[in-house]
């Protein structure tokens, strides 16, 4: 399984085209290494929601798993000093992972509306206790020094890129290897028909709750490397309703294609909120916005199946 | 004695106002499923412009009690012409759409919306205290009430009472229940739904934008304030049942009620305690609290 899964078209590619982004990071200019990072940390939690849309369920309310993931590097630095990277990403990923555990066993009966009417109502009670408490920062949040590995302080933002490549590239082959499990397969049939499914002996309520404990703990470290590629968490920009919006929002901007999708979109949503802010500070939203809508409406697959026209006319399949 | 008559006066108050919101949000659900973000945008477009003609008549000399013509008339122009523009140009193409992505659609057009003020009003905040000074203010058992205020209780009532009259006693509103009960149906027996989707669009604007332009004079009219209403209305609509008027009007009642006491009582739990009674309520009855139960889905 392993090994058929190195062999995997998707995979090779993948591995190929970070090794190049890594060699490509050390000569790019600050800023663009900035965008790139952000797009591909933001990527891991639209990759989650990737998964879930697969199903037909979109959550409202993944600003929870992002903001929690945030918020744990933030409190593990207040209350214990520690930055280093390894022990960030495991808290991030244990509590996103844990809560998502629980929460799992509510929303895995809910679907359609229901389902993301509740992430909602549950990221948000996570806001509004972040908010209103002077302890977890208030509006204000935190500021989070920068990360160290195994106590070694490096002077420029290289080494974090690397890391969020690498975690990257372990992510896609982990979640290309769920999709090609038995439990994965389940993935578009409990979409097309949740009652064939459950005659054909499987659960159709635990392939919901895998998939969502995966999408929550890879929001959990999304939201622990931008916080970490940031310097600074708080509730607005992490844990609103409106974070949550921007991820299904890059979801359906990249497509369900494949599990490259949603690191090409967000990089370029990355850049396209960059140079919209820059061209028109305050006409950021609207171009973004307008660009949500053209999509929905030209280009249903999103931009992964741009990509897959592109490549299919030169010949090739990916 | 003076606290309770405070948070029972701000309770109501803030329930009014939150059900003049979400009645318009709820409307729109019901007859064409569609839960619309961009009701926010339609709230801040309400506030807006209500807070600019009120501003702009003042500077002219216009009398004081022309505010709340302006009010109205504002709230009536942004309902129909965003109302029309937005079904017509986007929300027509998307019913074949399912449920999710629309609301992923409103989402992009809020957004769009949000800034499209940015650009038509600019950065700085715009205050229309005109009709608050107008009216002055009023003393209920030792503690001061500013009239307007109290006149959002009576506006909230009037708007329940259209809503059930033109539900309950006349013919748009049975037309209006067939299309909810059946959408296919009505059209069989010769129901213009494409135009009940449209007026029904345009009321359930009008509605958001009045919630908007009414408590335009009592807050500063900044940027961002849509992005906070749309999401408590969410909360107000899915207590109550989402698709359901009464269902709206408990749950604007409860979560009015439940944040004066939270602002009074216990303020680190202000947004919490909303919440997280939306959430438990979706959990034990998904339907909502006061909506009948139905066999769905969910």
């Amino acid at each position: 399984m392993m090994r058929s899964i190195l062999l995997d078209n998707t995979v090779r590619c993948v591995i190929v085209a970070f090794m190049a982004l890594a060699c490509i990071g050390l000569v790019l200019p600050n800023w663009i290494l900035n965008n790139t990072m952000f797009g591909l940390a933001r990527g891991l939690a639209v990759l989650g929601l990737l998964l879930l849309w697969r199903t037909g369920l979109i959550s409202l309310g993944h600003s929870l798993y992002f903001g929690l993931g945030a918020y744990a590097v933030a409190l593990l630095e207040k209350h214990t000093g520690s930055t280093d990277i390894i022990l960030r990403l495991v808290i991030a990923l244990t509590v996103a992972g844990v809560i998502g555990f629980f929460l799992g066993f509510v929303l895995r009966h809910y679907r359609g509306i229901f389902f993301a009417m509740l992430s909602l109502a549950f990221s948000m009670v996570l806001y509004g206790v972040l908010v209103k408490t002077e302890a977890l920062g208030s509006t204000d949040g935190f500021s989070v020094s920068q990360t160290t590995f195994l106590g070694w302080q490096p002077a420029s933002k290289y080494p974090l890129f690397l890391s969020i490549i690498a975690i990257c590239i372990v992510a896609i082959i982990g979640v290309q290897f769920y999709l090609r499990s038995a439990i994965g397969y389940l993935t578009t049939s409990v979409r097309d028909n949740e009652i064939r499914v459950e005659y054909l002996g499987y659960s159709v309520a635990r392939a919901v709750h895998i998939k969502y404990i995966i999408s929550a703990a890879l929001a959990g470290v999304s939201g622990a490397l931008i916080a970490m590629s940031l310097g600074q968490v708080d509730p607005d920009s992490m844990v609103n309703w409106t974070v949550s919006g921007e991820l299904v929002f890059i979801t359906i901007m990249s497509g369900p294609g494949s599990v490259v999708a949603p690191f090409i979109g967000s990089i370029t949503f990355e850049f396209l909120r960059t140079f919209a802010f820059e061209w028109a500070p305050h006409a950021w939203q609207l171009i973004v916005g307008g660009t949500l809508l053209g999509i929905i409406f030209a280009l249903p697959e999103g931009l992964w199946s741009l990509i897959q026209r592109l490549w299919t006319k030169k010949g090739k399949v990916l | 004695m003076q606290t309770a008559i405070t948070v029972f006066l701000d309770g109501m108050t803030y329930a009014s106002y939150l059900f003049i919101v979400s009645v318009g949000l709820t409307i729109v659900f019901g007859v064409m499923k569609i839960l619309n973000v961009a009701h926010g945008g339609f709230y801040a477009w309400g506030a807006y412009s209500a807070a600019y003609a009120i501003g702009l008549a003042a500077e002219l000399g216009f009398p004081d009690w022309f505010a709340f013509i302006l009010i109205g008339l504002s709230s009536m122009f942004v309902g129909i012409v965003l109302g029309v523009l937005v079904e017509r140009l986007i929300l027509r193409k998307l019913y074949e759409h399912e449920e999710v992505i629309v609301i992923l659609a409103t989402f992009g057009l809020f957004l769009v919306l949000e800034d499209f003020i940015l650009l038509v009003f600019g950065v700085n905040p715009y205050f229309a205290y005109q009709p608050m000074v107008f009216l002055g203010s009023v003393e209920m058992g030792g503690i001061f009430r500013d009239v307007y205020s109290l006149t959002l209780l009576g506006l909230a009532a009037f708007v329940a009472f259209a809503c059930w009259y033109v539900l309950n006693c006349t013919k748009w509103g049975k037309i209006l229940s067939t299309v909810i009960y059946d959408r296919e149906i009505s059209l069989a027996i010769g129901i213009d739904v494409k135009a009940v989707f449209v007026w029904t669009f345009v009321v359930g604007t009008m509605l958001g934008a009045l919630g908007g332009a009414y408590i335009a004079p009592t807050i500063s009219v900044a940027p961002g304030i849509g992005i906070d209403i749309i999401v408590l209305s969410f909360a107000v609509v899915v207590i109550g049942g989402m698709g359901s008027i009464p269902g709206a009007l408990i749950g604007a009642l409860m979560v009015g009620n439940l944040r004066a006491i939270a602002v009074h009582k216990f303020p680190e739990f202000e947004l919490f305690v909303i919440f997280a009674v939306m959430a438990a309520v979706l959990m034990v009855r998904p339907e909502g609290l006061f909506a009948p139960a139905k066999i769905r889905r969910i």
